[in-house]
């Protein structure tokens, strides 16, 4: 299927697997905040509450508050998104590579 | 100097750099031409992404509409960006992982299958050229408009453009125009809207000068915040109030479902999903999906202000006017029949939303057709309404009340009194953006057949020259047939964009992120998902378009889904197919399994396996 050597640790061994499953479910779990992020500020705030949140007005400005929220907030907000996912997802990369040298050391040092 | 002169200069420039590019970046292997050997840069990518996105459409066409939509005109500014969101966290690292070149590739290799693999690529070869002809006609419209000469000439040269430096350089010249084509379309876009906000509000910052008030001289002293004055101005003249929400038939329902439609259409759109191939790493992939956005994002967030000043301009400059002192803009594009004037008698403009309107455009008339409707309209004038007929009733009854919306941005400069080189920019900049849409595109069309077909099914034994010469030769004749579709434009161009998004949106998306996010999900429910999702989004557009279908209501909403919304329940068939056989089929073998364990996995993505030495060859 693919070229296995090429294409990071062995994953046939259980310890592997096992980095890499808890490297998933880190990954589901910030991927499902930033979803709710996502679907709320465009979805909710820009859409579904937008009738409701016109009556009020972005601090300072003349924008009726859902009107905002559709044409500027929401964009600017995706862009926060994946910035976070980015970030998040080094550090997490990081951790993850730490891991995985870890574990190798472990096998080389034993027998 | 004159707007042609300028325009010759600035469009003659930018054509000669794109040339040069293209020589600076010609290819010699299948790397480099489908996935510009993955040497590009994040943050090159993302400016490459951006200017792939961003069509003749988002260019001309967006601000338009939704100068015209108000509040509903989110539809487009969320749809298409928060797609992006979607991109880069369920897809972009994990095709970025899986390699190869496009994205029947993955489909076939994940769910292996051949069958899985050409769906795929009819669907791709079919969303690919339904976009690529339009963009092919915005590039013939931009040359007309501009520098007048006739519609075929200008669609023969940009298929010259676009062939010399896609055949020579791939996926490479692509990417490498394309980041020069982000930069001449979007310092178009800005400086004239960064002028009108200045001469409205003050402001240097459209975005902000949005949300300020107007400059004492538009409002007689008084401080006003620019919306609730257009609000006010539109309310008077019988329109809806700009900011308000959910008016006529774009209830709350349509806009969730349009929206949700377009983003995860975008996200599913093969032209965009393939860039992220052509980075060197997963990290990569992620930090190139943040740069798109942020790139796109200057022009999405400009929009919707150029949108609304232009609105104000257009109303506040016409109204009241007459013959002698009508603004010169006006006259300008009166020539393009894109706004037109119907007097009433009274030698005054009025531009309303009720039947004393006198501002039309001449949508699809001719210019035979347009005169006869003038030459009635100036006798139902001399004659007191005995004799010809009332224009206005006549362009009214054919929907053509109120300008064009393309006006907005192509009129904009001159509304706002810029130098006339300005103008000559932004006709640069709308044939950057049809361009390097054009050539995206076109790759994923030439990688279809001559990558998915002719080497994957066909043909595994072909050799790298050979494989290099049918892509070269693919893109060659794909340029053509998409110069033809711009000269004969097929009727249905306009209305299909609904139906390329659909398709993205019922087929892709749902098997790409199932194929990732689950091993569980084999081959025979993927294809079932796939074929139902496109089915029933097909049937519901062809029907709603062309047979003239009510839109459905499903029994919950108020007014039916329009079928630009429609690819929202096909993506949730889509789900719903697949998951309910995923139990009750066999699960996939344990290779493909494997192949999900290594696409999840972030490391060691370095340069991607070469495909001839890949194991199963």
């Amino acid at each position: 299927m693919v070229d296995e050597a090429s294409r990071g640790p062995d994953l046939t061994r259980p310890k592997a697997q096992a980095a890499l499953k808890r490297y998933w479910r880190s990954n589901l779990r910030i991927m499902a905040v930033l979803l709710v992020i996502w679907a709320s500020v465009s979805f909710g705030a820009g859409i579904l509450f937008a009738d409701w949140l016109n009556q009020f007005r972005l601090p300072l400005t003349g924008f009726p508050l859902g009107f905002w929220f559709a044409q500027q907030g929401s964009i600017v907000v995706f862009v926060l998104c994946i910035l976070s996912y980015c970030l998040a997802m080094n550090r997490l990369d990081r951790r993850h590579h730490a891991e995985l040298e870890a574990i190798a050391r472990e096998e080389n040092e034993a027998p | 100097m004159s707007t042609q002169g300028w325009t010759f200069i600035f469009v003659g420039a930018t054509f000669v750099l794109y040339l040069v590019i293209a020589w600076l970046s010609r290819v010699q292997d299948t790397q480099g031409f489908y996935v510009a050997g993955r040497g590009v840069p994040a943050i090159a990518n993302g400016m490459a992404t951006a200017s792939d996105w961003m069509s003749a459409a988002s260019f001309i066409s967006m601000a338009g509409l939704i100068s015209i939509m108000g509040f509903a005109g989110g539809v487009y500014l969320m749809g298409w960006t928060g797609g992006y969101v979607l991109l880069a966290l369920l897809l972009a690292p994990y095709l970025r992982k899986f390699g190869h070149f496009t994205v029947p590739d993955f489909v076939g290799d994940r769910f292996d299958s051949d069958l899985a693999r050409v769906v795929a690529v009819v669907c791709a070869i079919f969303i690919s050229f339904t976009y690529v002809a339009g963009q092919m006609r915005g590039v013939g419209v931009v040359f007309s408009r501009f520098l007048e000469v006739d519609i075929t000439v200008g669609v023969v040269i940009g298929m010259a453009i676009v062939f010399v430096y896609a055949t020579l350089g791939g996926m490479k010249g692509i990417t490498w125009t394309q980041v020069a084509q982000y930069w001449v379309l979007i310092t178009a876009f800005l400086i004239s809207a960064i002028a009108i906000s200045i001469k409205l509000t003050g402001v240097a910052v459209p975005q902000i000068g949005m949300g300020s008030t107007l400059r004492p001289e538009f409002t007689g002293g008084d401080i006003v915040y620019f919306l609730d004055k257009l609000n006010q101005i539109q309310t008077d003249l019988g329109f809806n109030r700009y900011t308000d929400t959910f008016v006529g038939s774009w209830d709350k329902a349509n806009v969730f479902f349009v929206t949700l439609a377009l983003m995860v259409g975008t996200a599913g759109l093969p032209h965009v999903i393939v860039r992220f191939y052509t980075v060197p790493s997963v990290k990569a992939a992620r930090w190139s999906a943040f740069w798109a956005l942020l790139f796109i994002s200057m022009l999405y967030l400009t929009a919707p202000a150029t949108a609304s000043f232009a609105r104000y301009f257009m109303i506040e400059s016409l109204n009241g006017q007459t013959e002698q002192t009508l603004p010169e803009w006006f006259r300008n594009w009166e020539q393009t029949g894109l706004i037109l004037w119907m007097d009433d008698g009274d030698g005054q403009v009025l531009y309303s939303a009720g039947e004393d309107n006198e501002i039309f455009r001449n949508g699809k008339l001719s210019a035979a057709e347009l005169g006869s409707v003038r030459v009635d309209h100036e006798r139902w004038l001399g004659s007191g309404g005995s004799q010809g007929a009332d224009g206005r009733a006549v362009l009214g009854a054919k929907g053509l009340s109120g300008p064009d919306g393309d006006i907005i941005v192509l009129a904009t400069p001159e509304m706002a009194e810029l130098a006339t080189w300005i103008i000559a920019l932004i006709a640069a900049g709308g044939l950057a953006a049809a361009l390097s849409t054009a050539s995206g595109l076109l790759l994923v069309i030439s990688s279809s057949v001559a990558h998915d077909v002719y080497y994957r099914v066909l043909k595994p034994d072909a050799s790298e020259k050979q494989r290099l010469l049918v892509g070269r030769t693919v893109i060659g004749l794909a340029v053509v047939v998409a110069g033809l579709f711009g000269i004969y434009p097929p009727g249905f161009v306009s209305q299909v964009v609904a139906f390329a998004f659909g398709l993205a949106a019922s087929s892709f998306f749902p098997v790409i992120v199932l194929g990732i996010f689950s091993k569980r999900v084999g081959t025979v429910p993927a294809v079932a998902g796939m074929v139902a999702g496109i089915g029933f989004t097909g049937f519901y557009i062809i029907a709603s378009v062309y047979a003239g279908m009510e839109p459905w209501t499903f029994g919950v909403f108020e007014h039916g889904i329009s079928p630009q919304g429609i690819g929202t329940i096909g993506m949730l068939l889509n789900f719903a197919v697949t998951l309910g056989l995923t139990p009750i089929c066999k699960a996939p073998s344990a290779a493909s399994q494997r192949m999900v364990d290594t696409v999840r996995e972030p490391e060691g993505a370095g340069p991607a396996v070469a495909i001839e030495r890949a194991p199963q060859n």
